[in-house]
């Protein structure tokens, strides 16, 4: 039988930012991916002939500390300044264009209202920056010493002054409408705006308690690079550092050891058949997946196992790829840069979400796209572009089920918002693929198709993500640690639940 | 001319039992009234002849014992009945009843979903725990934490202590049940659509949320922590209507030697070297007074009765940003007998309990989603009780009144204001509604009141006529509420204090704003405090 010191379930990218980690720290780690390539989301996939895109096509807000940490650079990784995020709300105004500090395209008084606006949540996202880098504490359970990464975001909080500090506690349990509200006019300036705090979560413009804090967690480290390089840099520090990586390996089970001490991972069986011992198995698969799928509810509690099981998992993003035969033009933009979103107003969005809590997609979805092939060309033929498209809402549980008809309205729906901006973008479409939640599940491994593996809320984040007794990343099983999206602080290919859970492994 | 000790601005509830307090504590006391009655939206109004409807609240469960008793409320004339069981109307005819008995309410949840029969002991277990937490902090001045004295820190560790004593499992699921949709919450308990929707409404009551949307499981639990004579969680009537809490605590404030002018609509807040120093009235009449206690809304207060050039830079900009919006409307019915209501065996609790005219968890999203979009739903969540059926005061013989309360109703339409007919259609829908589970209720009539989002604030006073005087959700509670930095009752003028239910621990009629609010007053003033600090029971 093999064996290794570790095995990491999954080679997304945060299973390889642990893995590298443990690796460089002395450790015989195997990673164990059951697709034929490393990736998991940000990898690419052809959906036409020769035409491919990643799931999630960039990356904004991959941490710096962690590219440092693991000399991402030397490895090709060049992390750029955000790319621009532009609304077009479709009705032939001017596109609003939000590029780090600069916003342009919106009225004069919302101009005015911007730096400040900007400068405030700024602060607030660098007070909260370190605690995503931290393992939270087990309240009421560790030691007092362990509430320290708690205390030292409260001191930088103080450190802002009085003011700002009330201003944090008052608004980031705020709707995102409440809060764009309260600065801005112009509905397709709030619809951006707001976008970052709600895309991928069940959320809409007025939905209490998360979409600030998701904001600030995006904007704790803003930088941009493509997906497909962050995977090959990642695979090329991994292979550096001396990890083993196994692809088309899926495994089947967990397996756990027991004696009179209690259990112990002790490995995996493949699905192959074949067992691979090792000291410890930390798996990047989504909470569900692992608890219940691989390692099988009898070895919890069920109080525990209750808690997985009620996870919020369900995606409601269905990715949209369109194969083009050029670059495509937007009414109002030079070129396509960066990210571009479809919603021309928080009420567009909010009615689009409305639909989506009843088991439909929605009748006017709203959408963000980018060109991936602006900064890689190579995922389409030489001149030819590729759109890639996050299409709200689409629930999982689809009511109907999720069927090609459906799949072929849907995307018609997010090709007829998409024209009013781009008015050839269908005579230039060689052809598309739209996934739905379901879809992605499939592929991709993620339960409920979800791109977080589960809800990024108040009460699915910090010490309660995905839930206490297994927010340090380790698990009630000794030797099983969590190192996924799953885990604090949460998903978007920022790499730092990865990260943290290797620095607890190692502590 | 007389200078009071302290002029409270609105005789409702919460204003009359700061009232109460200040002058039991020996001050010279006086209560302005716009209107020609007291109460505010606890009232209880003959609006047609021979009837009483308590037009606004109508039913009683958060005021804080500790008043109750401190005031000595009963002798002033106040008695709370509680409800004996609801009813709750779900799709198709399919009704549920809810009996006080725990026996009787099992067998009867048996008939649903034996699941949901059993898990509703550990619901009911677990809210009360959750409450326990929340009344502690009730009746204390919420500390502030950005600026902290040396009380604030007392009480933040005392806070702090009674959280950590909670242990894991309590913490997590504290802050969870903080957090999330009262939906999502109830997924964890309960099956059975109808069991699931009859346990969310309390978590929409009031509010410009809906069941899905994070936030609402805490307003649930807002609406169960009270107790009627010390059954926690009961819900009950007061005799004689709504009036009856404000008219005890009037009786016992005039006791103590307190003064009401009604018909005294204040124009402004007097304001001199920068300390309150009394109010002008509409007539141009000034009364002058050592402090000025607003009973109004935190909007109100800042936008309406202040001058701006008195009020520090922000708080103008902070009180018009200030979320308190109208959700809820009113229909308050004359019935010539009673109606009776299909399915329901022998018309049971009818006559002894509230009524929820619900459907499914759907009906009530759907309700909410109409809200957002300027409209009102065809088919509303309908809270209704008819007091009349066990309080012979409120009705003439044979007769009976019906409140009924309706949970989704916006402020505005979405093709502009209200109007008398749109008001008139909004009634019909309810109207039809409750005719669908009570044939020939229609015919039942004697007379209506409709009353929209428009007229509770045109005559109530409550902005947009919100029954909290503002949102309860995290950003607006505790030291939150109404603003960051002025949740100790301590307005950004000197001697200008607020009482209303747009200070913690916000919307009920639970008397405890004005309390709390007397409290600091009283502290600030070097006097005795007399007002009772702690409501907690041994449980």
């Amino acid at each position: 039988m093999r064996d290794f010191d570790t095995i990491v379930i999954g080679a997304g990218h945060n299973g390889l930012v642990c893995a590298t980690q443990l690796a460089r720290a002395g450790q015989r780690v195997l990673v164990l991916e059951a697709h034929g390539e490393a990736g998991g989301l940000a990898r690419a996939r052809e959906f036409h002939k020769g035409f491919k895109a990643p799931v999630a096509p960039s990356s904004h807000h991959f941490s710096p500390t962690v590219a440092r940490a693991l000399g991402l650079e030397q490895h090709g990784l060049k992390l750029a300044p955000p790319a621009p995020f532009t609304a077009l709300a479709g009705d032939g105004t001017a596109p609003r264009v939000v590029r780090g500090e600069t916003l342009a395209g919106a009225s004069v008084e919302d101009a005015a209202a911007w730096p400040e606006f900007r400068a405030r949540l700024q602060r607030f996202a660098d007070a909260l920056e370190p605690s995503w880098h931290k393992t939270m504490p087990r309240i009421a359970k560790g030691p007092v010493k362990s509430l320290l990464p708690l205390g030292q975001v409260g001191l930088r909080l103080r450190r802002l002054g009085k003011e700002d500090m009330r201003e944090f506690l008052r608004v980031f349990s705020l709707p995102m409408r409440d809060l764009v509200d309260e600065h801005f006019e112009d509905e397709a300036l709030k619809a951006l705006l707001a976008w970052d705090g709600l895309i991928g979560s069940r959320m809409a413009p007025r939905s209490p308690n998360n979409a600030v804090l998701m904001m600030l967690y995006r904007m704790a480290s803003q930088s941009h690079c493509a997906g497909t390089s962050l995977i090959h840099a990642l695979g090329s520090a991994a292979s550096a550092a001396g990890v083993t990586l196994e692809t088309n390996a899926p495994v089947a089970k967990i397996l756990v050891a027991a004696d009179s001490k209690g259990q112990q991972a002790a490995g995996v069986r493949l699905a192959s058949g074949e067992e691979i011992s090792a000291e410890q198995v930390i798996s990047s698969a989504d909470p569900q997946t692992t608890f219940v799928k691989l390692l099988g509810v009898q070895h919890l509690e069920v109080g525990f196992s209750n808690r997985i099981g009620r996870l919020r998992c369900n995606g409601l993003v269905a990715k949209l790829n369109i194969a083009l035969d050029g670059e495509p033009n937007f009414d109002g933009l030079e070129s396509a840069q960066g990210r571009l979103l479809f919603a021309p107003s928080l009420d567009a969005i909010e009615f689009a979400f409305d639909a989506s809590k009843y088991g439909e997609y929605s009748e006017q979805p709203v959408l963000e796209a980018c060109v991936p092939t602006l900064e890689t060309p190579e995922l389409a033929p030489a001149g030819q572009h590729v759109l890639s498209a996050h299409v709200m809402f689409a629930p999982h549980a689809l009511r109907a089920g999720w069927d090609e008809a459906a799949k072929a309205d849907l995307a018609a729906r997010a090709l007829a918002v998409m024209e009013r901006s781009a008015p050839g973008l269908r005579e230039q479409m060689l052809g598309h693929e739209l996934l739905s939640p379901v879809d992605l599940e499939q592929h991709y491994g993620v339960t409920g198709g979800h791109w977080h593996h589960t809800e990024f809320a108040l009460d699915q984040a910090l010490m309660m993500r995905p839930t206490y007794e297994a927010a340090q990343y380790e698990s009630p099983v000794a030797g099983l640690w969590l190192c996924g999206a799953g885990c604090h602080p949460a998903g978007d290919l920022t790499g730092m639940a990865g990260y943290n859970a290797a620095q607890e492994v190692l502590a | 001319m007389k200078r009071y000790d302290a002029i409270v601005i609105g005789a409702g509830h919460n204003g009359l039992s700061a009232a109460a307090y200040l002058a039991k504590a020996g001050m010279e006391v006086l209560v302005v009234e716009k209107n020609d009655y007291i109460g505010g939206a606890a009232v209880s109004r003959e609006l047609h002849d021979g009837w009483t409807y308590s037009n606004c609240s109508y039913v009683c469960s958060m005021l804080r014992q500790a008043i109750h008793r401190d005031l000595d409320l009963s002798r002033h004339g106040l008695m709370l009945v509680p409800y004996l069981g609801t009813i709750s109307y779900g799709l198709n005819g399919e009704v549920m009843l809810g009996y006080h008995d725990e026996g009787a309410a099992h067998n009867e949840l048996k008939r649903f979903s034996p699941h949901d029969a059993d898990a509703m002991h550990r619901f009911e277990a677990d809210m009360n725990r959750y409450s326990q937490f929340i009344r502690k902090t009730l009746m204390r001045t919420p500390p502030d934490p950005v600026a902290p004295k040396i009380r604030d820190i007392h009480e933040l560790l005392f806070l702090g202590k009674q959280f950590w004593n909670l242990g894991e499992r309590e913490i997590y699921e504290y802050i969870r049940f903080f957090t999330m949709s009262a939906s999502e919450f109830l997924d964890d308990y309960f099956e059975h659509y109808l069991v699931k929707a009859s346990m969310a409404t309390p978590g929409i009551i009031g509010t410009a949320l809906g069941v899905e949307s994070p936030g609402s499981a805490y307003i649930l639990l807002h609406h169960v922590m009270g107790d009627v004579d010390g059954s926690i969680g009961a819900w009950g009537l007061a005799r004689g209507g709504m009036g009856a809490i404000s008219h005890a605590l009037a009786s016992a404030f005039q006791s103590f030697g307190g003064e009401i002018r009604r018909e005294a609509p204040v124009a402004q807040v007097l304001v001199q070297h920068g300390r309150a120093n009394g109010v002008v009235l509409e007539n141009g009449d000034e009364i002058y007074a050592n402090v000025v206690v607003s009973n109004l809304d935190a909007k109100r207060t800042f936008t309406k009765i202040m001058d701006p050039k008195d009020l520090p830079p922000g708080i103008v900009k902070k009180a018009e940003n200030y979320k308190i919006r109208g959700s809820s409307g009113k229909v308050n019915i004359a019935l010539s007998g009673l109606p009776k209501f299909i399915n329901v065996p022998d018309n049971r609790y009818i006559n002894r309990g509230g009524q929820a005219f619900i459907g499914s968890m759907e009906t009530l999203e759907r309700a909410y989603d109409c809200w957002k979009r300027g409209r009102w739903s065809d088919d509303p969540f309908i809270e209704s009780v008819i007091p009349s059926a066990w309080d012979p005061t409120v009705a003439p013989p044979g007769g009976h009144w019906m409140s009924n309360f309706i949970q989704y109703c916006p402020p505005e339409l979405e093709d502009g204001p209200w109007t008398p007919e749109k008001r008139d259609a909004f009634g019909k829908t309810v109207i039809d509604k409750i005719e669908r589970h009570a044939p020939g209720f229609s015919d039942l009539i004697e007379h209506m009141e409709v009353r929209t989002p428009y007229e509770i604030e045109q005559e109530v006073g409550l902005t947009e006529g919100n029954i909290f005087q503002g949102e309860l959700t995290i950003d607006q509670l505790l030291f939150n509420r109404p603003f960051p930095g002025y949740a100790q009752y301590r307005m950004p003028v000197k001697n200008l204090y607020m009482c209303g239910s747009s200070t913690h621990p916000g919307g009920g009629v639970s008397a405890t704003c004005g309390a709390n609010a007397a409290r600091e007053i009283l502290m600030d003033l070097k006097r005795p405090n007399t007002v009772p600090e702690d409501d907690c029971y041994d449980e």
